[in-house]
Formats: C-alpha cells, structure tokens, sequence
C-alpha cells in the first residue's frame, strides 16, 4: 500500500509574480474576493469576478485543467445545492413532475448559487495552488501576529502547523509499517462489515499514538537542545516585507471589493 | 620528532612535560571546555517506594577544548544521560557540570550553553522541525535571535559544510537517513558552537550514511570543534584521541583508544567488542606476525600488511 505517495496540499511549483507574493497579501486577498462574490448580486456582476480570476490564472501560471481539479471533491456539494435551489425555490411553475417542480426562480438561484460556489472554490484554491504550505504557515503567523495582545498565541498556532506540515509524511510512514507488522502478525484490515473494519483498526491506532507521542518528546527534546524558547525574541530568516507587487495587488483587489459594492448599490447589471 | 613525556599531571587542566630530544621541562595547560565535577543523576523512580537507581553515579570529567572523545558503553551504563548533562537538557542531581564556564544548573545560562554546545541526537526523524530543509536549519540561529541577513549566511555555509546546499529547498521526508542527520548537523553548525555532542548519530543509519556522517565529525574536529560522539561501535570511537567507557554510570576506563582496544579482556568485562582492525590484528598477532600493539584502524592495519 503506498500512502506515501499522497500530495500534500496541492502547491503548484512557480515563479511567477502571483507565487512571488506576500502571503498575507494573497490571504487578504483571498477573503476580498470571497466577500464580493457574496456582494455582488448579478450574473454580470459574476462574470466581472470570474475574469479577474481569469487574469489571475494567467498570470499564476497555473494550467486552468489543475485549476479544475480542485472543483471535483466538492462537486457533490455543488449538484446538492443547485438541486436543492432548483427544486425548493416557490414561483411560477415551468415544469412538473408529481410532486416535484420546477420554478423561473429555481432555475435562475440554482444557477446563481452554482456559479457563486464554484467561483469561491476556485479563488480560494488559487491561494493554496500558488502558496507552499511553510509559506501559508508564515503568512498566518504574521497576520495575526497583532492579536497576540489579545490573547490569540499566533507563534505557537504557527508553529503546531509547521510541525504538523513536517510529520504528515513521518506519521504516514509510521502508520505503513505498523500496519504491515500487523499483518504479518494476521491483523486483518480489509474484510468484514463496518463494525469489524473499525474495530480492526485499533491494533493500528494504539501503536500508532504511542509513537506520536514517542516523537513528539525526541522533537521537544531536540528543540530545546536548538535554543527554541517560545516566539519571544525570535527572528525569521525570511522575513516577509511588502514590495510594489504586493500594494498593486492590494490596489486591485479594493477597485474590485469596490466595484462589487456599486453594482449592487446602482444595479448596474 | 619531538618527544614529550608527562611527568606529572596536576589535577586535569595541566601537565609538567619534558622533552628529551632538547632537554627541557615545560608546563602544559589545557583549556577545557567542559567539567564534570562529582555528577550524579537518577530518574524519577517507576515504582513507588523503590529506591531510584542512580543512572550516572560521582562522574568527573574534564574535555579539553578542541579535543574529540568518544563514550562507549553498553545499553544503560548512563552514556545518553550523560550526553544530555552537557548542555544543560538535564540537570545533575549531585555535583555540577560547567560549560564554556558557566554552570548548567544556573538558569540565566541556559541558553547561551546551548548555543555554545550543541547536540545531534539519534533519530534522524525526529530532531528535524520544518518541511523545508532550509527552513530547518535556520531554525537555531531564528531561536536565538540572529538578523535575518546574516541567517542566510550561516544557513548556506552549514549546508555547504555537510554538502547539503543542494538539496536545501527540498522536503525532509524526500531525503534518506543519512541526508536528513547531514541536515541535523547544519542545523547545529548555523549556530556556530564550540562544541558539538554526538547522541549515537550514526545508529539507524545504513553504511554508506555512517561514512559521510563520520568524515563530517572528522572533518568538524580538524577545524578546531570540540567534538564528542557517544556511541556503540567500537570502529567509530578508534577514530577519536580519547576514550571514555561508562559502566553502571561510573567512569570505567578513560585513556586513548589504543590503550583500550590493545586490552581484549577488560573490553570483554565492560561488554564491548574489540573493532573489526584490533580483533583482526589480534589474530594475526597469534598467528606470530608481529603487528604493532596499538593497531585499531583499519588504515593502520592496512599500512602494515603493505609494508
């Protein structure tokens, strides 16, 4: 079995002025562009979203078919909610089936909330195809860094997701190893119902939290060996500072957070 | 040559030599780095009421700087805990351990010990923090407060001394055993410490991973490191000046590794084994070949058959 050869994440190695962005700039960004598309309330509205998206794609690099593919894990949440819109939505009845029916204003919801979700999906995984995971990590850190007065540990958060990022692959190896010592002991992992599937699992899970817990004391240990006392007094070595790209990103993305506001305000589409 | 003989040892930190060849007696005197004095440990007892047995038991050491030990012993003769007692991740019971001059037990030192003594454990898995091989040898110098300009720069000199620079935007987990220990000690290295302890680094490593990791402690001791390898492999601890056998968390024997390898029987008694050069030397010994007493490495070995 080779649960190594998971992805993590879903980064998609570049160069390009997108990857080369502040995270912080990028995550703002990211929630701008999630909050006009709640804004706007058009179809035309939509299509202006979609083609700054568009342009950002572009400019990323990304190819629009691994763009896409972020679409198919949730593509069940999409049909449900275009079918639920569809058929639920009271008004002038187009079509019917017994008691199902078909509204004007089903039609024209379900396809609003459809384009709403898969736009939101797609930008938000712009953020993690164009952003490592470290990256994303430290971009969060900073952001939230001038909450830590009020009681918000954002280094430490910080650093649980770092070291999380960095055992995925150690616990996953683990978790092969203890499951083929298994079944060369006779564990049996794969037949059976539900119920006997889940209780199978418990010879993989107890070995497997004792060995979390084995590493986790090596690291601590190693950690403090390294001089690790805390955020307090620390410094980066990629210290992240705002260059021209990241205010221009900024500059658009207030010109569309404010096209949004007025085309709902003026009813422009 | 120059010959010196010791005439007299006073305490651990100098020596009265004398030089034959000129006719001279003078007084030599080590700079130590680190000192042991009387250090006791014990864990915490597992059972209650049992009387918690002492894992280091009234040790006194003294490492000279620039000196590269070795400390051998079997499974549970304290040499890990001792190890640990260097830079102050455990504090002795009894005793006391003093560091670049500075007492381990005295919290405002704490960290400046560990930054002047720094430590490669065992697991190359487990010591290693970020997905980035970069990002994790910064990881020491960022902790201790060090400008980011000059972070990059130790970073890339670490990586370069352990021929790492390559592969320093990868991830850990691509990197084998041997690689990710390499990374470990850059990660030391960006420190730039004074002194470097070496927890049985090579133990989960395969042969061809040990080599590179010995030739980087060789290397560290050539540069002027003090450079101290706990270990199991009696191969490994030929390479150093001197040996130091624990036993029952007791120093058992402490002299140079020629000294100790060329005695079989009290190796025998402290359960370690002769390495593979001595043992070979010792058969060919009773074969009548006249190897030279002292023969444990295998270049020495090798020199002489060749002769």
């Amino acid at each position: 079995m080779a649960i190594k050869d998971i992805t993590l994440g879903q980064y998609f190695p570049g160069e390009s002025a997108v990857h080369s962005l502040d995270p912080r700039t990028k995550l703002i960004g990211t929630v701008i562009f999630i909050a006009s598309l709640f804004v706007v309330d058009s179809f035309g509205g939509f299509a202006v979203c979609a083609l700054c998206l568009l342009a950002v794609v572009k400019l990323s690099g990304v190819p629009l078919r691994f763009l896409m593919r972020g679409l198919r894990a949730v593509l069940i949440l999409i049909i449900f909610t275009a079918a639920i819109n569809l058929f639920m939505t009271p008004g002038v009845e187009v079509w019917r089936l017994g008691f199902i029916k078909v509204t004007e204003e089903g039609i024209y919801r379900s396809a609003f909330m459809a384009i709403r979700l898969v736009l939101l999906i797609l930008g938000s995984s712009m953020l993690t195809l164009t952003t490592k995971p470290v990256t994303l990590t430290d971009g969060l850190e900073r952001l939230f860094r001038p909450f830590g007065k009020l009681g918000l540990p954002a280094h430490e958060l910080a650093m649980m997701m770092t070291i999380a990022l960095r055992f995925i692959p150690t616990l996953l190896d683990e978790t092969d190893r203890i499951m083929k010592a298994q079944m060369a002991r006779g564990a049996d992992f794969e037949s059976g119902n539900l119920r006997e599937r889940a209780r199978g699992l418990i010879p993989l899970l107890v070995p497997l939290f004792v060995s979390a817990f084995r590493i986790a004391a090596d690291l601590a240990m190693a950690m403090e060996a390294r001089c690790y006392r805390g955020g307090e007094g620390r410094t980066r070595m990629n210290a992240v500072e705002f260059g021209k790209g990241d205010y221009a990103a900024f500059a658009l993305c207030a010109m569309m957070l404010a096209f949004a506001i007025l085309s709902r305000k003026l009813n422009w589409f | 040559m120059i010959y010196f003989f010791v005439i007299y040892s006073f305490g651990s930190s100098s020596q009265l030599l004398y030089c034959r060849s000129c006719d001279i007696l003078i007084v030599m005197k080590f700079e130590s780095i680190i000192q042991l004095k009387d250090v006791e440990f014990s864990y915490p007892a597992q059972v209650e009421a049992a009387a918690p047995a002492k894992a280091l038991d009234g040790i006194s050491l003294d490492i000279e700087r620039g000196s590269f030990v070795a400390i051998v012993g079997s499974n549970g003769s304290g040499k890990s805990t001792l190890a640990k007692h260097f830079n102050a991740l455990l504090l002795p019971g009894g005793g006391e351990v003093i560091v670049c001059g500075m007492k381990t037990s005295d919290p405002e030192c704490t960290w400046e010990i560990r930054r002047r003594c720094g430590m490669v454990f065992q697991n190359p898995d487990n010591q290693l923090v970020s997905s980035v091989v970069e990002d994790d040898v910064a990881f020491g110098p960022e902790n201790i407060g060090v400008e980011p300009l000059r972070i990059r720069e130790l970073v890339d000199e670490s990586l370069k001394a352990v021929g790492m620079y390559e592969h320093r935007k990868k991830g850990p987990h691509l990197l084998s055993g041997g690689q990710k220990q390499r990374v470990a000690i850059a990660g030391v290295l960006a420190m730039q410490p004074e002194c470097i302890v070496f927890d049985e680094p090579t133990a989960m490593l395969d042969p061809a991973g040990r080599r590179d990791i010995l030739k980087i402690i060789e290397a560290l001791h050539e540069e002027g490191k003090t450079v101290i390898l706990i270990t199991h492999f009696m191969e490994e601890a030929a390479l150093a000046e001197r040996v130091i056998v624990l036993e029952g968390g007791r120093v058992a024997f402490d002299e140079a590794p020629d000294k100790l390898f060329s005695r079989a029987a009290e190796l025998e008694k402290y359960k370690l084994g002769l390495p593979f050069a001595a043992s070979m030397a010792q058969k060919l010994r009773a074969l009548g070949l006249k190897v030279p007493e002292g023969t444990i490495t295998q270049e020495g070995l090798a020199d002489f058959i060749c002769r």
